[in-house]
């Protein structure tokens, strides 16, 4: 079923590195799943809350070329890998001097060099299950990026991944895949940004693998095209020891869907999967999030934000399993949501499964609007009311923010976050 | 002249009438007090002096420095140099203590006409003014309020109300919830904040702020109504023979 055009001349024997067996199985497998799972729908539960209407109601076409436009400003060092319409840009891009034994590559240039680094990946973190976007994701294989850190290594500077949109006449669709592997003790620190204009589908899957003791911080920007629809899976993999930090910043996008999921494969195993997400006018914005404590001495910590304004929908649905044997587990989870608008609109939905004992787990959610003795107190100093409205909403989504360990992307974030207030405000 | 007039205010919340019919006159510079016993309206008096929303006036009106006060946003009565200082200051994370009393300054110098000050300016004033009031800078790096003991959360009061100089300050409560120490830590810190041209509305259960900053007038309100005026010696009257008294006076 494919009424919306989503594998519209679809010919694996014109993809990249086709020929290959490894990566032709992918692809075919991916291709079936979706073809026999199609878009989801409301009744399946994780989709529950989550209105595709929208997306489904027209068909989309291949991704074609389209601009950039201006790039911001780098956060991290200036390493950075650009991409347009799923397209990697090698002229915007920089990648000099990732250090020794290091392979910050596109995919495709990846699958030349690398091959027995993404056959041994590929597909094995993000495994295919139930899960429709991934599928198609993994049907379409082409491009993205590779970051391979070896044994005690650091990527120094980091590495800026950009994914810049440009919907022009035919609602493209892209559908970028995304590799990271940290060997042993390595340590580097990415950042995502998906920006654009016009009506796209970008449907990115990111798989990363950290080895024992290696650490990653992981963030991302979503300021996706008003129009635009961006799904995205973020799945994890963590060994013993190593500790994996995620931000999502999500404030684009008419639906926006980002997916994460980390298992927490070896003992001592820690992730903190932090976000804000800021929606106005119409947009939905959506966390899924899974955490897998499948070891014992892990720890995961989620705390989100949300600011929700005009007829905006937010969703957050966060499951955490503790299985058998995850001794010693900890694990919380927050989401908070502010309401600016009676229309404005957020679900979410706890879950927690645990089967093993000796475990701190807990989890909370609020939903509310601005607290009216704090916006009296302010006003009552002389602020204008938009003005300590404003400060409130800077405020409850500092205490995310500053969940933020590296000090560039923290003031990169906060910047967005008070420019898109003020945009509010205005 | 008047800074502050009120004739015949009336208020009521959630359709209970709480104010019914209060006149007060505060010359400009006197310092007067409000007393009154538990639920007698002296808080409403104060958010409905200061334009907290929720309260609905329904007579009378109120003049300051000649302006219809009634008709004022909370902010604007602020700019215009009223003071609240609140017998519960708000608890707000997220916001630092530095940046909003700068934010406050320079919104009030801004409807003034005046140039907003640079970081350096503020903190000069700042810092002149912690030292005056025997503040720790340590208080004004947190976050506004939060966590605060009870005389913690007063003196942030006082400092506020030293950075922005009103002309009348109205003290809601400000000896409530407060131990002997921290009561005379935030009195010296009024008795500081006396200024030859500020005008002081003082709300208070007790007499004992009064022996810190001596009112001119003296009003007894009870049942939403002022049922008495004097001097200060009406204070220690009512020290002694309690609110019951007055009331069964009146």
């Amino acid at each position: 079923m494919d009424a919306i055009g989503l594998l519209r001349d679809y010919d694996p024997a014109a993809l990249p590195g086709a020929g290959t067996g490894w990566l032709d199985g992918l692809r075919a497998g991916g291709a079936r799943r979706f073809a026999g799972l199609g878009l989801p729908n409301r009744r399946v539960e994780e989709w529950r809350y989550t209105d595709l209407g929208a997306l489904s109601a027209h068909p989309f076409a291949a991704a074609c070329a389209g601009r950039a436009g201006t790039l911001p400003p780098p956060c991290l060092g200036g390493r950075r890998a650009v991409f347009v319409n799923g397209r990697f840009d090698a002229a915007r891009s920089e990648l000099s001097g990732p250090g020794a034994g290091v392979v910050a590559l596109p995919l495709t240039e990846a699958l030349a060099r690398v091959p027995q680094l993404l056959e041994a990946h590929l597909g094995s973190i993000a495994a295919l299950g139930r899960k429709h976007f991934v599928a198609l994701n993994t049907a379409w294989l082409t491009e993205g990026f590779v970051l391979w850190v070896p044994d005690g290594a650091a990527l120094e500077g980091g590495l800026e991944l950009l994914f810049v949109g440009d919907g022009g006449e035919g609602r493209p669709a892209w559908h970028p895949r995304n590799l990271v592997v940290l060997g042993r003790g390595a340590e580097a620190a990415v950042v995502e940004r998906h920006s654009g204009r016009g009506a796209y589908l970008a449907n990115g899957v990111t798989e990363i693998a950290l080895a024992p003791a290696a650490r990653l911080a992981h963030y991302k920007l979503q300021d996706e095209a008003d129009a635009a629809f961006h799904i995205a899976a973020t799945e994890v993999r963590i060994a013993a020891d190593a500790a994996y930090e995620n931000f999502s910043l999500m404030a684009g996008g008419a639906v926006a869907r980002n997916r994460i999921a980390v298992e927490l494969a070896a003992p001592g195993a820690s992730c903190r999967l932090n976000g804000a997400y800021l929606g106005r006018g119409a947009c939905q914005l959506d966390t899924d999030m899974t955490i897998d404590h499948a070891a014992p001495d892990g720890s995961s910590d989620a705390l989100y934000k949300g600011v929700l304004d005009g007829r905006a929908r937010g969703v957050f649905q966060g499951r955490i399993v503790v299985r058998k044997g995850a001794r010693k587990t900890q694990a919380h989870q927050t989401n908070r949501a502010l309401l600016l608008s009676e229309r404005a609109e957020i679900d979410a939905k706890p879950e927690l499964e645990i089967y093993a004992d000796d475990v701190q787990c807990g989890h909370g959610a609020t939903a509310g609007a601005l607290d009216e003795d704090a916006l009296f107190y302010l006003r009552a100093r002389g602020l204008p009311a938009a003005e300590a409205r404003g400060l409130l909403i800077d405020a409850f989504v500092a205490e995310a923010l500053a969940t933020v360990a590296h000090d560039g992307v923290r003031d990169a974030f906060r910047r967005f976050a008070a420019g898109w207030r003020q945009v509010g405000a205005s | 002249m008047n800074i502050l007039s009120i004739a015949g205010l009336r208020a009521e919340v959630e359709g209970e009438a709480i104010l019914r019919g209060i006149d007060l006159e505060i010359a400009t510079c006197e310092i007067h007090a409000v007393m009154g016993p538990n639920g007698s309206g002296k808080s409403t008096l104060a958010h409905v002096l200061a334009g907290r929303e929720g309260y609905r006036v329904t007579g009378g009106e109120v003049l300051y420095k000649g302006r219809d006060l009634l008709a004022m946003e909370a902010e604007e009565r602020a700019q215009a140099g009223l003071f609240l200082a609140f017998q519960y200051p708000v608890e707000i994370p997220g916001v630092a203590t530095a940046t909003f009393l700068k934010q406050a300054m320079n919104a009030q110098r801004q409807a003034r006409g005046e140039k907003p000050l640079d970081a350096f300016e503020f903190k000069k004033i700042m810092d002149r003014r912690l030292k005056e009031l025997s503040i720790g800078g340590e208080m004004v790096r947190r976050a506004l309020n939060a966590g605060f003991s009870g005389g913690e959360k007063k003196r942030m009061e006082m400092l506020q109300m030293a950075l922005l100089e009103p002309d009348l300050a109205v003290l809601d409560e400000t000896d409530s919830g407060l131990d002997i120490d921290a009561l005379k830590l935030v009195a010296g810190g009024l008795d500081r904040l006396r200024a030859p041209t500020r005008s002081m509305l003082v709300i208070t259960h007790y007499q004992r702020l009064l022996n810190h900053i001596v009112p001119d007038r003296v009003h007894v309100l009870a049942g939403g109504r002022i049922l008495r005026s004097g001097g200060r010696e009406l204070a220690l009257e009512l020290e002694e023979k309690g609110y019951a008294d007055i009331a069964a006076a009146a």
